[in-house]
């Protein structure tokens, strides 16, 4: 395929063919049979070399600059295995087919402002790093939870209507990564027309311009072909380590991992091959892994050991919810966040329905350091503290199945209350609310110790002898609830006005309750 | 390789004919069978390679022979020639007239199979479409071009909730063209009357177009029906400007017919014995629906399947489920307790739900409000659990008030008459009706202005603010 300026903003199909310039050649449908350029090859790229001629360069070197889009700048290298005397270099107006210029060794290697790939290929790097870093996506249960790493791969499977789409989505909105691979991979045509109608009308929130501008979607709907849909992988996977190449973060989104193992499914049998699990073909695993394995944080071939990252996020859809079906367990085997969606959370409603007690982040241990001096000291503990009181509230719920709530003590219905906060006022995000949808790292540092402070201090005062009941009816319990809905800027306030309340009012409580 | 004919027939197996000698038959191509006796039946090309082609037969393979049959390559796939006569009539499995009219004659001819929409040329679909049905209206919301099955379970009324759907359904404020293409999947004749009597009673068959493949009818051509029902649709929808709404009912007969071929043809099986390959196969059906930019037509699907042993993870219902937008699910034992329509409101699920209300389409608390009446009903379904093995009076104040919720919810909410068409307004009122019985604080999904601006006084007699 061809890698060159003009990738971002466009939407392709599974085997890189633009939408857009296909519905201006043939319509409305999609007919059969056209070849259609993946790169406009008329367009001119103002091209800015940053070397001379007559510098030495080795592979992967960056030779000259191209503004792709005002958020982007892609450059240009030198092939893997160039390396001689720079020669010809141009500057000026291209096109993604013009020679730019030339490297001289014992022959000469011309390089374009565009290069091709083999799609099934990975694109070597000198070495991958560890990760050590979180990507931030603003999702709090995701970032409090369950963080991923910059180059890190996590799955979500989850059956149909537990909001894996809404996740994903949300990640590739608000997840801190330069550029962004989303592929739909036999999805929802509606759905697919939603990420193209409401992608190019986001502002990324950190430049103020159109998230479009750093974005590369592929589409491929469940109606498209399935041999399409096969390579739609690929084609988004290699985009990805293009520009990763160059130095950036770049997080790929894969949706649905499923979907494209069934189109695996169909073309083996096809070509009668013996089937392995459920009919799918035995190298299943395999091609899995090795997808899976592509990303990572790591060094790309430069002189200068440019640092790069690509971080994988595959959905899962188990038939049946599921979860011992080929394609979920292969996927656990090499990703090592698991978000599992839950459809008894998302029946109630509970968004994202992403269940706290079965799912895992293996990379926590590797992110302390990073949260510690990112975050807050106490953070590492916080989120101990508050996985503890969810694990203890299912303990809790059982018993209460048996005996009913009120026959309770009064502690452990304390922390009833404190784990109901946790899942209400803060697991719970509306992906739909202006101010809801994204929550800073910080801010969710204030939100979770407020949470827990206030958990506390009721665990203090029913030891003294209070009920939940009375700090329940606590005007400061009732102010909990609007701390996600507060903007940013106005949250210390609330937080200041909650505080003071919690404090008066437990003080009183805990007179009240010793008189 | 038009009209040539051979009588080269090598094996009949089952609704397969295989057919030798035959060198470049096209995929897909129709074909055209001739018995012994001069009797017609049709086929389509499933298989071909060199000096072989697998022919399936529409209808039955009763009564061909090796000897005397001579099959015709018709060099073209399958067509069917559309126009705007079609409203009104009622057609057999394979598009044929089946109401003594005449023949359907038309310039216009169209690919049944279709080409996929662009992605890049489809339009979001956000108009809301009101069915006068509470649970649909207000908590899994419709809109144009959207694709919502109905998956119910033998012995429910699936057919009376398609039908109110069908005579109801109305975008607001809007008077447009509508109609209704209806395709019968191996449904039992009785079902076909039924909904041709409803159809007539509310004096809009002439704005219906049928297609009836009757269980007594060969399943072969269950492959070809809801395609016929969506190539009218197309047609009616980018040509003719009208909003479409499809109905295909039964896909679980669908489904069966697709595996009675696969395991002619001796596949590989995935899972249950249905093909591989039938989650493409049924997202070729299920994602005709849409919308383009700028035309103005839609089509809306409504398909009904029923789900053996009323098992949600059954693969028809699950690969239906990953590819729709959202589901309706009817529950038995809300029909055992007389709740009519029957609907799960918990499981059920509309994904373009949030495309379609809020400002200016509904009204602007109805998000949240949604998600209050979901996750009370579903504390109250919780609090009827524990009350079965604790007993109501053992229940804390709380679940009470939760269980009256719940009980209030199915009786009056989910409950309605058959020809009871409620406006959105009326349901988001009911709905509000629901939870005046809990305190501000226990709404923590509404935002409190909207709690100031729409919420009921807890005494009787609270006004609706909003009216």
């Amino acid at each position: 395929m061809q890698l060159g300026p003009g990738l971002l903003t466009s939407i392709y199909d599974g085997i890189q063919r633009p939408l857009d310039v296909l519905a201006a050649e043939s319509g409305d449908f999609i007919s059969r049979g056209k070849i259609i350029p993946a790169l406009d090859q008329k367009k001119k790229w103002e091209f800015i070399p940053v070397k001379k001629n007559g510098d030495q360069v080795s592979p992967g070197e960056i030779i000259a600059e191209v503004q792709e889009t005002p958020l982007i700048k892609h450059k240009i290298m030198v092939p893997y295995n160039v390396s001689g005397e720079l020669v010809d270099i141009s500057e000026g107006q291209f096109t993604v087919n013009d020679k730019i210029a030339a490297v001289k060794n014992s022959k000469t290697t011309d390089i374009g402002l565009s290069s091709w790939w083999t799609v099934r290929i990975p694109r070597p790097v000198l070495r991958k790093l560890p990760p050590d870093q979180p990507l931030l996506t603003g999702q709090r249960v995701l970032d409090t939870f369950f963080p991923v790493a910059k180059g890190g791969s996590a799955a979500i499977p989850g059956p149909f209507g537990s909001g894996k789409t809404v996740t994903q989505q949300q990640l590739a909105k608000w997840a801190d990564s330069e550029i962004i691979v989303y592929i739909g991979c036999g999805e929802r045509g509606n759905e697919m027309c939603e990420v193209l109608t409401q992608f190019p009308k986001l502002i990324d929130p950190k430049s103020k311009r159109p998230l479009m501008e750093r974005t590369i979607l592929v589409a491929n709907t469940s109606n498209m072909p399935v041999a399409a849909r096969e390579a739609s992988i690929y084609t988004g996977i290699t985009m990805g380590e293009y520009y990763r190449d160059m130095g950036y973060g770049v997080a790929l989104m894969a949706d649905s991992t499923s979907r494209w193992a069934e189109a695996l499914r169909e073309i083996s049998g096809r070509l009668e091959e013996m089937p392995g699990e459920e009919g799918y073909p035995a190298y299943l695993g395999r091609r899995l892994a090795e997808f899976y394995e592509r990303g990572g944080r790591c060094i790309v071939i430069s002189p200068e050991e440019r640092e790069g990252s690509l971080s994988l996020v595959g959905a899962v859809s188990p038939p049946g919810g599921d979860f011992s079906e080929p394609v979920s367990q292969n996927t656990l085997r090499v990703t090592r966040v698991f978000w599992g969606l839950d459809a008894n959370l998302a029946n109630r409603r509970h968004f994202p329905a992403i269940n706290w007690l079965t799912s895992y982040s293996l990379y926590m241990d590797d992110m302390a350091d990073w949260y510690k001096s990112n975050v807050s000291k106490d953070w590492i503990d916080l989120r101990k503290e508050a996985l503890e009181i969810l694990q203890k509230e299912s303990e809790l719920q059982e018993i209460v199945q048996l005996v009913g709530y009120d026959a309770l003590p009064e502690p452990e219905k304390g922390i009833l209350d404190t784990a109901r906060s946790i899942r209400e006022d803060y697991l719970q995000q509306s992906a739909f609310d202006e101010v809801d949808t994204y929550t800073s790292i910080q801010k969710q540092h204030k939100m979770l110790s407020t949470i827990l402070e206030f958990g506390r201090k009721e665990a203090d005062v029913i030891k003294k002898g209070s009920t939940s009941a009375k700090v329940g009816a606590l005007e400061s319990r009732g102010m909990i609830p609007k701390m996600k809905w507060t903007k940013e800027e106005e949250l210390e306030k609330l937080l200041n006005d909650i505080n003071s309340k919690m404090k008066q009012e437990f003080d009183s409580l805990s007179k009240e309750s010793s008189n | 390789m038009p009209n040539v004919s051979y009588k080269t027939l090598d094996k009949v197996a089952g609704p397969l004919i295989f057919v030798k000698g035959v060198d470049n038959a096209a995929y897909g191509e129709m074909v055209e069978i001739k018995l012994e006796n001069g009797e017609r039946r049709q086929g389509q090309v499933l298989d071909t390679s060199q000096g072989l082609a697998v022919v399936q037969v529409f209808g039955q393979t009763l009564g061909l022979n090796t000897t005397g049959t001579s099959t015709t390559f018709l060099g073209e796939t399958a067509t069917l020639s559309v126009s705007d006569e079609m409203l009104g009539r009622v057609f057999d499995g394979l598009g044929n007239p089946k109401d003594n009219g005449p023949k359907i004659v038309s310039k216009e001819k169209f690919d049944l199979v279709g080409s996929s929409i662009n992605p890049y040329s489809r339009e979001e679909p956000s108009e809301f479409i009101q069915t006068g049905m509470s649970n649909i209206d207000g908590m899994n919301t419709l809109v144009r071009g959207q694709k919502l099955p109905i998956f119910s379970a033998s012995g429910l009324p699936h057919n009376q909730l398609a039908s109110q759907i069908a005579r109801q359904a109305q975008v607001v404020g809007t008077e447009e063209n509508f109609s209704v293409v209806f395709a019968a999947i191996g449904i039992t004749s009785e079902e076909a009357n039924f909904f041709i009597k409803q159809f007539e009673e509310s004096g809009s068959l002439e704005r219906t177009a049928l297609f009836l493949n009757l269980s007594s009818d060969p399943s072969m051509e269950r492959i070809l029906t809801p395609r016929l029902a969506l190539t009218t649709a197309e047609f009616l929808a980018y040509e003719r400007e009208q909003h479409v709404l499809v109905i295909l009912t039964d896909m679980t007969n669908y489904c069966e017919a697709l595996r009675e071929i696969s395991a002619a043809r001796e596949e590989v099986p995935g899972r249950r014995g249905y093909p591989g390959y039938l989650y493409t196969d049924l997202a070729s059906i299920y994602e005709r629906a849409g919308k383009i930019k700028g035309r103005k037509g839609s089509v809306t699907q409504l398909p009904i399947l029923t789900m053996p042993a009323d098992d949600i993870t059954h693969p028809i219902p699950d690969l239906t489920g990953y590819i729709t937008e959202g589901q309706i699910v009817m529950n038995r034992e809300l029909h055992r307790a007389n709740i009519q329509p029957p609907v799960d409101v918990l499981t059920s699920l509309s994904r373009l739900m949030n495309q379609g209300i809020g400002e200016g389409r509904t009204r602007e608390d109805h998000r949240q409000l949604a998600d209050q009446l979901y996750a009370a009903y579903a504390q109250g379904k919780d609090a009827r659990a524990l009350a079965a093995i604790v007993g109501e009076g053992a229940l804390s104040d709380l679940d009470r008030k939760f269980l009256i919720v719940a009980n209030d919810f199915e009786k009056k909410f989910v409950h309605q008459g058959p020809n009871e068409n409620r406006s959105i307004e009326q349901t988001l009122s009911l709905g509000w009706d629901l939870l005046a019985g809990l305190s501000e604080t226990e709404l923590t999904r509404i935002k409190p202005e909207f709690i100031a601006k729409y919420a009921k006084k807890t005494s009787t007699g609270g006004t609706n603010k909003s009216e």
